[in-house]
């Protein structure tokens, strides 16, 4: 390749250099942000209020303050939406993953027809906006009196997880060789032998990607959890919410600027460990085209 | 694999879709037939010292007994569906009728709910999902010439966007475009009017609602875009050069075509993934001039005119379901017919 002329290292070092800044400055100003008071944040007069913490070092004495936070999540509980999220996100992945991978596996091995409609009309599960499927949901959950509990809305998540699910770990297994578990069932495994000795040692990496994304689904999600729990039950996001409905009244936006910060740390934790998966995991849909 | 085997490997999945998809989606066309019970109403005779009076009173025991005999409510048709909040048949034979030319006639049609956010949506959908390409594409080219070692923490910052929960997203950039924030404060100063305010008029709103839905899904088109750049063939390219194409020609006649199934599967999720927008309308308070069709169903069930207004989101749930179908059908139909060829 000739090397490329100066203008255009310049120009695409620019646009580099704003993306850049436009992906990342909205998280580390709400970061600054969260450390300070609201007449700082949220300044009437100036925004570089914030910057200086003037009003935080008037009202607090330093220029920084863990009031946000304290409030957010010793008064207003938050911990509690924490622990709701800690045990739906858990249970949710590895229920998913669990169905996903047998049936995964059964689609990518049958050569039958119909493998091919399940996964169009899961295709078209997948596109159905979740909010659709909460008002088939409600009359029933209330009628069978198991509206707001975290046990229903982790199985209606896993329910709509699978869609996706499927058709990922479906193209997963599609790359592992037919001749694999095929030539153990030559030597006289069934194909749940075959399943657990041969292809469960050599599937980790595409659940885990699988996972990932998964997870990204039930963290992330406002829909369900905003409808189907009760307020006790509640996750972070709809807490979040929740914040805001009252925050406004009572002027502490601030709860509501540190909850998010705090929501949003596990998932920078998440994208710094698992970032090789979860490049490969958007593009192995691609990949088939 | 026999049918036996398969059935035994995917039927846990398989239920949990039949129960919690299939179901509700019959579920939510039952309820959008039926309405809420009105409430039972009596005629008492009430006598006084000054004589006798007819008064209706409403019976709190029959209602409730009525409601809980028949949870659904009452039959309704398809009463629902062509009502103001819907699809206003009426509304909208009256405002064509009404004249006025056609800036009015859709003026008074996009004041209806259901139009208003249909329209929104579409607009979204279809302005974000192009400009998600291009963005991506461009973010693409730039990471694929920079240095190995700057390559890895770019990519992770080009992540945060798309991995962060759409509500706080939308949340965060609200708080920096608020009147008293850094970007809304900035503005304010730029064009010299301290009342500038992002979510006055419904054109900003709009702006900004499609502004962050670029933001939210450009990483997304960036990294599927980044990793097909990797497969370009390398002598191809050179031999483009060779011939003297310059270095966009060759980005155009060489990179591009080799892209184009990306294009299409990055344009489907896309399609799929904005038609549903939905928290960014919570996040950005804009109900008051950007509702989007997911809006109005959690509207409904919210309650928040006191009621759940189950058959109503009921019947937005259909005609959306309805509008999913429509966005897909283009995809089913090709994939019908490939895979007719293919048997």
């Amino acid at each position: 390749m000739t090397r490329s002329p100066l203008w255009l290292s310049v120009l695409s070092l620019g646009f580099l250099a704003l993306w850049i800044s436009v992906a990342s400055v909205p998280f580390l100003w709400t970061l600054w942000g969260s450390f300070k008071v609201e007449a700082d944040f949220f300044s009437k007069q100036d925004w570089r209020y914030a910057l200086h913490g003037i009003r935080t070092m008037a009202e607090t004495g330093g220029a920084f303050t863990g009031a946000g936070y304290e409030g957010a999540w010793i008064k207003e509980e938050f911990w509690k939406a924490t622990i709701n999220t800690a045990i739906i996100t858990c249970s949710v992945v590895t229920i998913s993953l669990t169905l996903g991978t047998l049936g995964g596996y059964a689609l990518a091995r049958s050569g039958f027809r119909y493998a091919f409609w399940i996964l169009i009309i899961a295709l078209i599960f997948r596109a159905m906006p979740h909010i659709t499927l909460v008002s088939g949901y409600l009359l029933p959950f209330f009628q069978l009196n198991i509206w707001g509990h975290l046990t229903t809305t982790i199985i209606v998540m896993v329910a709509i997880n699978q869609p996706f699910t499927l058709w990922m770990l479906h193209s997963f297994f599609l790359n592992i060789p037919k001749d694999l578990d095929e030539s153990a069932m030559v030597d006289g495994c069934t194909r749940f032998q075959a399943f657990r000795y041969v292809i469960i040692p050599v599937m980790w990496p595409g659940v885990i990607t699988t996972g990932l994304f998964s997870f990204l689904l039930a963290y992330n999600d406002f829909a369900l959890t905003a409808l189907l729990l009760t307020e006790e039950n509640q996750t972070m996001v709809p807490k979040i919410a929740g914040f805001l409905g009252n925050a406004q009244e009572q002027g502490n936006v601030m709860y509501a600027v540190s909850a998010v910060v705090s929501a949003t740390a596990p998932l920078f934790v998440l994208v710094m460990v698992f970032q090789r998966q979860i490049v490969s995991g958007l593009t192995a849909g691609a990949v088939k085209g | 694999m026999p049918h036996r085997t398969f059935l035994t490997f995917i039927w846990p999945s398989a239920l949990a879709m039949l129960l919690f998809i299939a179901l509700p989606i019959i579920s939510v066309g039952v309820q959008s037939l039926h309405i809420e019970h009105e409430q039972v109403v009596e005629t008492v005779k009430n006598c006084g010292p000054f004589g006798c009076k007819e008064v209706e009173v409403i019976n709190a025991d029959a209602t409730a007994q009525l409601q809980a005999d028949k949870p659904l409510g009452r039959f309704n048709g398809l009463g629902t569906y062509t009502n103001r909040n819907h699809l206003a048949f009426e509304e909208i034979s009256a405002a064509m009728q009404a004249g006025g030319g056609p800036g009015a006639f859709f003026g008074a049609v996009f004041n209806l709910p259901f139009y208003k956010a249909l329209a929104f949506t579409l607009t979204y959908t279809f302005v974000v999902t192009p400009f998600v390409l291009i963005l991506g594409f461009f973010i693409a080219l730039s990471v694929n010439r920079l240095p190995g070692v700057v390559k890895g923490p770019t990519i992770f910052v080009s992540l945060l966007p798309m991995i962060v929960t759409p509500l706080i997203g939308s949340l965060i950039l609200f708080w920096m475009i608020d009147s008293r924030g850094i970007i809304g404060g900035t503005l304010q100063l730029i064009f010299d009017d301290p009342d500038l305010s992002l979510k006055a008029s419904p054109a900003l709103t709009w702006i900004t609602l499609i502004i962050y839905g670029v933001w939210h899904h450009a990483p997304f088109a960036f990294v599927v875009f980044y990793a097909g750049l990797q497969t370009v063939p390398k002598d191809t390219l050179e031999s483009a050069m060779i011939d003297g194409a310059s270095r966009w020609q060759s980005v155009v006649h060489v990179v591009l075509p080799h892209l184009a199934p990306l294009v299409v599967f990055i344009a489907l999720i896309q399609l799929m993934d904005n038609f549903r927008v939905f928290e960014p309308v919570v996040g950005f308070n804009a109900e008051a001039n950007a509702t989007s069709l997911s809006w109005i169903i959690y509207n409904d069930l919210r309650g928040s005119d006191g009621a759940t207004l189950f058959s109503s989101a009921a019947a937005t749930s259909m005609l959306t379901i309805t509008g999913v179908c429509i966005l897909l059908a283009p995809v089913v139909l090709r994939t019908w017919r490939d895979n007719r060829q293919r048997a």
